[in-house]
């Protein structure tokens, strides 16, 4: 696989088909993401039962990256702890701002690994990340809410 | 230069004359350049303009010989930048056809220019209860120093609609003139949509009501002529960069009668008459509004500019824009699942799009696959893409340098796009 591609067949897959598409039913925490600079939103939903989301969903407005970013982040969150989902997200990233060393390696990443192209693609950087902001956001709120 | 299409001094011709691209193409060095891999199709024009090798000379030219502060010295380069930097004014005159040079204000850009007037004209004649009028279509700059006005003096901001082709409601308009409003502020040409507005009877319209008006020029000023004392705002603007100019420096004109009323924006050196600890007084006009060691460089290298784009003709570049736009829309037209947005009657080399296969982002990022570059995103006008109930738009936007050939490129890459994401 040339992870220099931008668009993986993967990623166009998501995009026509986000996985965890719509809103989760209370109680739950949410967060909202917005790029100043094309004017994309995503709003992030989370459910967590102690101290591992049980449930995430996604709904927005955005480029191919932005949605197939959050459908696969979605996928890779739900069933994860707190401190894992945080490790996933600073690995990913690591990975699209052109830090991770090895990606296709590293087994947090995972299937993640398709959104290692946009390391070439500075100004697309915070499509892919947008809704990984908002989860890390979410997070944070339920974090808080809870202590 | 080469690209002498008629003499500067002679008068317009009556009918516009075809532009010698080629030769045009040639004396912009950044055009020969390759963009991964692929010839660099330059098709960003609306957020800037590549410059001519005049313009890039006279700014080596300026720190290799010339370089001096204005206005300080009594040496030689500092006369002879003072001397450079007012011949720029005097260049600016001529172009807009203003009535005085120093009614020509230097400033960063056109969002200064408007913030200049919202802060200086606001202090001085907006009280609480007046009204400003905007429309739809405005760029983010001139929106929000007229809200921050707004928050300061307890003005209240009106807005023209706008069609659903992109034109102004001018019913609309005349409907929110009233003996309140004491400022209108509109685009000349959206650079979102192309399109032209009636610029001369908005003013009409508003004189008649007492208003002052504000022209944004930033899309007309490069791409066609603009005759001040015709269109008799009392203030425009314009953005050097987007009309062959360096970054940093850019025009304010504000009628004199006005400008004289106004208090000073920035206080500092060159603004000054007289300073004491208990009172200081204000230079004459321009100086007034020239606070600090300008970008004497940028402004400088400006004149080329002007004198560039004189030498082609702004008819005769409005007249190639124009074909460029008309051959893209009908290369464009009968591709499924792709809508222009903005087809006004009176329309600028502008052609913005959205496609139901794809994100804008993600057209311009497989057109500059191809070497095209366009602006995709919300082109700072969130309340316009809001009226059209989209995020963005691609948009890509010709000048003077643009070929057939090149709008044949931009159409194969969005057959492309449809290839990927359709």
């Amino acid at each position: 696989m040339d992870l220099g591609n931008l668009y993986q067949d993967v990623i166009l897959e998501h995009n026509r088909n986000p996985r965890n598409w719509g809103e989760l039913p209370p109680p739950n925490d949410r967060a909202d993401g917005r790029n100043p600079m094309c004017g994309d939103e995503v709003t992030v939903w989370l459910k967590l039962e102690g101290d591992r989301v049980t449930d995430i969903s996604f709904v927005g407005t955005g480029c191919a990256i932005s949605k197939a970013s959050a459908s696969m982040m979605t996928q890779a969150i739900k069933g994860k702890t707190r401190a894992e989902a945080e490790a996933v997200f600073e690995q990913f990233h690591a990975m699209v701002t052109g830090h991770h060393a090895n990606p296709a390696g590293d087994a947090t990443v995972g299937k993640l690994k398709v959104f290692a192209g946009v390391a070439r693609f500075p100004a697309r950087v915070k499509c892919a990340s947008l809704a990984w902001h908002a989860m890390h956001e979410a997070l944070h709120q339920a974090h808080s809410r809870a202590s | 230069m080469t690209s002498v299409m008629r003499d500067n001094l002679a008068p317009p011709p009556s009918a516009p004359m075809a532009l010698d691209v080629a030769t045009i193409r040639a004396d912009f060095p950044i055009l020969s350049m390759e963009v991964r891999g692929k010839p660099l199709v330059y098709l960003d024009n609306a957020a800037t303009s590549q410059k001519p090798r005049a313009v890039i000379d006279a700014l080596t030219q300026y720190y290799e010989r010339e370089n001096g502060n204005i206005h300080r010295g009594v040496h030689y380069l500092s006369e002879k930048a003072t001397e450079l930097y007012d011949l720029t004014r005097e260049a600016a005159r001529r172009f807009f056809n203003a009535r005085h040079a120093h009614e020509m204000i230097f400033t960063r850009g056109a969002t200064e220019g408007i913030n200049l007037v919202a802060s200086s004209f606001g202090e001085a004649f907006i009280k609480a209860g007046d009204e400003i009028i905007v429309s739809t279509m405005e760029h983010h700059s001139n929106i929000v120093p007229w809200q921050l006005l707004c928050e300061r003096t307890g003005a209240v901001l009106k807005v023209i609609p706008v069609t659903d082709a992109g034109e102004l409601d001018m019913d609309g308009y005349r409907a929110l003139l009233t003996e309140r409003t004491k400022l209108v502020s509109v685009v000349h040409i959206s650079n979102a949509l192309g399109t032209i507005n009636p610029v001369a009877d908005i003013v009409r319209l508003a004189h008649e009501a007492g208003a002052a008006v504000l022209i944004d020029g930033a899309q007309s000023a490069p791409h066609a002529r603009v005759d001040l004392q015709a269109i008799d705002c009392d203030f425009f603007v314009c953005s050097g960069h987007k009309m062959l100019g360096p970054t940093g420096a850019s025009i304010l004109y504000g009628k004199e009668a006005w400008l004289d009323r106004m208090p000073p924006w920035m206080g500092g050196g060159d603004m000054i008459e007289h300073v004491s600890f208990e009172r200081s007084t204000w230079a004459r006009l321009p100086s007034k509004f020239e606070a600090g060691t300008p970008s004497i460089g940028d402004v400088v290298a400006y004149r080329h500019a002007f004198e560039y784009l004189e030498r082609v003709g702004l008819e005769n570049i409005a007249a190639h824009e124009h074909d460029l736009l008309a051959y893209a829309v009908e290369q464009v037209r009968d591709i499924p699942g792709l809508r222009l947005v903005g087809t006004a009657q009176e329309k600028a080399g502008v052609l913005s799009f959205v496609m139901d296969c794809a994100h804008p982002h993600d057209i311009g990022t497989i057109l500059d696959g191809f070497g095209v570059a366009i602006r995709a995103g919300h082109h700072c006008a969130q309340p316009l893409m809001r009226r059209y109930g989209l995020p963005s738009t691609a948009r890509a936007s010709f000048y003077l340098y643009n070929t057939r050939e090149e709008v044949d490129t931009l159409v194969q890459a969005i057959h492309h796009v449809r290839h990927v994401f359709a």
